[in-house]
């Protein structure tokens, strides 16, 4: 597990206000839950407060969220440190790069990508670079092993990154102009290099074979289906379903227990 | 190869529009009403009979799994569908194409799980770092909501609310408790089973976690029925499958292939070969990086599908190949996997959370050779102490990859630490130092 602690207290800002718009996005995020479940929105809310505060958490915003949801501090305090997406740390004013340094991404160059944030940024992650525009960090995973090795910025990830376009990137970034989110090599989000190779004919003309089918076939026809054989077979034992509650199939012995005298 | 017409997801790569219109034109929300009609024991029973295996990893039955939910809800507790969308194995990334181009295929999925299961709220969990996926499945559902496809009078004649939630980076929120937790608004650590979630889920309620890919099929498996998506596969694989396809091949993509396709036209038909050619394939990783490696020797027939992957002792996973070619390190490419369950492992049982850093140690040891060859044993022995001895499988998945990189890649392990120790007696410039020249004479 990693740990990880708040920030000392210096760098620590005395106070956190949500705007008004947020304010009210968080209270529309509630509504999202039952009565009395409001703890549930906790991590929406403080990823609000992450992005209203310029990239990270404080612990002035986790008090207020604590507060604003009736939580005790400590529960928030936990859910802000265990959730390793909520930075504990001022991160840079212009980017704050996560790199992904998990093996798909490390098999097509990922280190490269690291070695560029090194030189550029700071030898090490979570610092800032001595002008405070930029830091970055190694992060596990990010969803995007097709197109590896790639990074994320903000909201928007970088992907079939090389040594030269990371490069670029942070330079558009310095100059305020970064590059378009996506594949940095031209390719169509998740498809091969090159192209689809299946359903090449795109757009609604390839689609209406499909359409064409004779509708809900399987709905319309009044004889029961035929099922292929085997295609039921099951693996292993079909697992019991739960017991509605197990003391009432195996009460405890001596029976409930007593009321206590008064 | 599978035929177009066959195909599920219509939109993978996005050429098309994600919205409601575009959804319509592709055949989704077509006939919805019919199959509500139909009631939920007319779906859970197509479902079963479609053999659809949960995509999420596990492989369960999920026509059996909608059948645990309760059927009525008479102690006054409702029943809660979630959708686990915290898609974070290393090497998976096939949800990801569904929410951002094909979101409404999971939405009308939804309606309809939660119909056969008499749920009347349905929640998406959707991992913290897919913020533009996550926009692209609310503005989905928000038209959804628009057109009066679900939300409280629906035209379909079925209540259901649906919305998205969303975690901050943590793996183990996959795990489906765990994921219940966080939904809670706590810590992802995952809790004891039984009472499975079926029973005492969300806020203690009867909740039925199912993958992405599990939902999304749905609708389109219920359309054309059962024995369309059954006679697809071969048995007990049956299907059309997301496959990943990352590392060391030409082309790297996410495609939609029927089950039980061999590995090898996989590779070459969509990932455009492996780079170098099929003789410089060391081993792949099947299904995410808690499978356990496989050589290539035994990547020739290899079938892709849950049974043919657990022939050569690994697991389907979620498809997501890993593929790496000769020049890979592959005992740092292991390390690197037991790092990031390292990283990931929640804290809540010991022998995870102290076992999966000090496999990483040692192994991070082993790439570079320094250490003694008995500590292969041990470390073999230590996988088999933290597998099967933690709450949740995490345990397990950090255990696995080790215990089949000992299996496939032992003397390659044995030749570098044989390689690190006689170079221990040379200096900087490879010159014997001079105690051993004297003993040498």
């Amino acid at each position: 597990m990693s740990v990880r602690r708040l920030a000392p207290k210096e760098v620590q800002p005395a106070s956190f206000e949500f705007t008004p718009e947020n304010l009210a996005w968080a209270k529309e995020q509630i509504t999202h839950y039952p009565p009395g479940r409001q703890a549930s929105a906790v991590i929406a809310i403080l990823w609000r407060a992450q992005e209203q505060q310029a990239g990270w958490v404080s612990e002035a915003a986790i008090r207020v969220v604590a507060d604003m949801l009736e939580m005790p501090y400590i529960r928030v305090l936990e859910v802000a440190t265990f959730y390793t997406q909520f930075q504990l740390q001022p991160v840079g004013k212009k980017a704050h790069i996560q790199v992904c340094g998990t093996t798909p991404c490390m098999l097509r160059g990922a280190g490269d990508l690291i070695d560029v944030c090194q030189h550029r940024i700071h030898h090490d992650p979570f610092h800032l670079s001595a002008d405070g525009d930029f830091s970055w960090e190694e992060v596990e995973c990010l969803g995007a092993c097709v197109n590896a090795p790639m990074a994320m910025i903000w909201s928007d990830t970088y992907e079939d990154l090389t040594k030269e376009s990371m490069n670029k990137l942070i330079d558009g970034f310095a100059a305020g102009t970064p590059p378009k989110p996506g594949s940095q090599i031209g390719r169509q989000f998740a498809a091969p290099e090159g192209g689809a190779r299946v359903m090449k004919n795109s757009g609604a003309a390839s689609y209406t074979k499909v359409l064409d089918m004779p509708k809900e076939p399987a709905l319309a026809d009044a004889e029961p289906k035929k099922q292929t054989e085997a295609a039921n077979v099951q693996e292993r034992p079909a697992p019991k379903p739960p017991a509605a509650d197990a003391t009432k199939t195996n009460p405890p012995k001596g029976g409930a227990p007593k009321e206590p005298k008064k | 190869m599978l035929d177009d017409n066959d195909r599920i997801f219509r939109n993978l790569y996005g050429l098309d529009d994600w919205g409601l219109a575009g959804a319509r034109r592709r055949g989704g929300w077509d006939g919805t009403k019919a199959i509500i009609d139909k009631g939920r024991d007319w779906i859970v029973n197509e479902m079963k009979a479609s053999g659809l295996r949960g995509r999420g990893g596990a492989g369960f039955p999920t026509g059996m799994k909608w059948s645990f939910m309760p059927k009525d809800n008479a102690d006054g507790r409702p029943s809660y569908l979630v959708v686990n969308a915290d898609e974070s194995e290393p090497g998976t990334c096939k949800d990801r194409e569904i929410m951002r181009h094909d979101p409404h295929t999971l939405v009308e999925g939804c309606l309809i799980a939660g119909c056969a299961m008499g749920a009347h709220v349905g929640y998406i969990y959707v991992r913290g770092e897919f913020i533009r996926e996550r926009e692209h499945l609310q503005a989905a559902i928000d038209q959804a909501y628009e057109a009066n496809l679900i939300g409280k009078n629906n035209i379909h004649g079925f209540p259901f609310d649906l919305y998205v939630a969303h975690g901050a980076g943590a793996y183990i929120c996959g795990e489906e408790t765990a994921l219940l937790e966080s939904l809670e608004g706590k810590k992802g650590q995952p809790r004891l089973k039984p009472p499975f979630p079926a029973n005492v889920g969300l806020y203690g309620c009867p909740t039925t976690v199912n993958n992405v890919e599990s939902i999304a099929v749905a609708p389109d498996i219920l359309r054309r029925g059962a024995a369309w998506f059954a006679s697809i596969g071969r048995p007990n694989n049956v299907g059309t499958k997301l496959y990943g396809i990352s590392g060391h091949v030409n082309t790297p993509c996410v495609v939609e292939d029927a089950m039980s396709i061999p590995f090898r036209e996989l590779i070459e038909k969509h990932g455009g070969g492996i780079r170098g050619g099929w003789d410089n394939l060391l081993a792949i990783i099947p299904g995410g990086a808690s499978c356990p490696l496989i050589p290539a020797a035994d990547c020739e027939e290899l079938i892709m599908d849950f049974d043919g992957t657990r022939a050569v002792k690994s697991s389907f996973g979620t498809a997501g190949v890993i593929v790496m070619d000769k020049s890979t390190d592959v005992v740092a490419a292991i390390a690197r996997i037991s790092y990031f369950f390292k990283h990931e492992s929640c804290g809540q049982c010991t022998p995870c959370r102290e076992g999966t850093g000090w496999m990483w140690r040692v192994l991070s040891r082993m790439v570079e050779g320094r250490a003694h060859k008995r500590e292969i044993d041990m470390l073999l022995e230590v996988t088999k102490q933290v597998e099967g001895h933690t709450i949740c499988a995490l345990g397990d998945a950090a255990a696995w990859p080790v215990q089949g990189l000992i299996r496939a890649f032992r003397p390659e392990i044995e030749r570098r630490i044989e390689e690190f120790s006689r170079k221990a007696t040379l200096d900087d410039q490879g010159i014997l130092d001079p105690a051993h020249l004297v003993a040498a004479e």
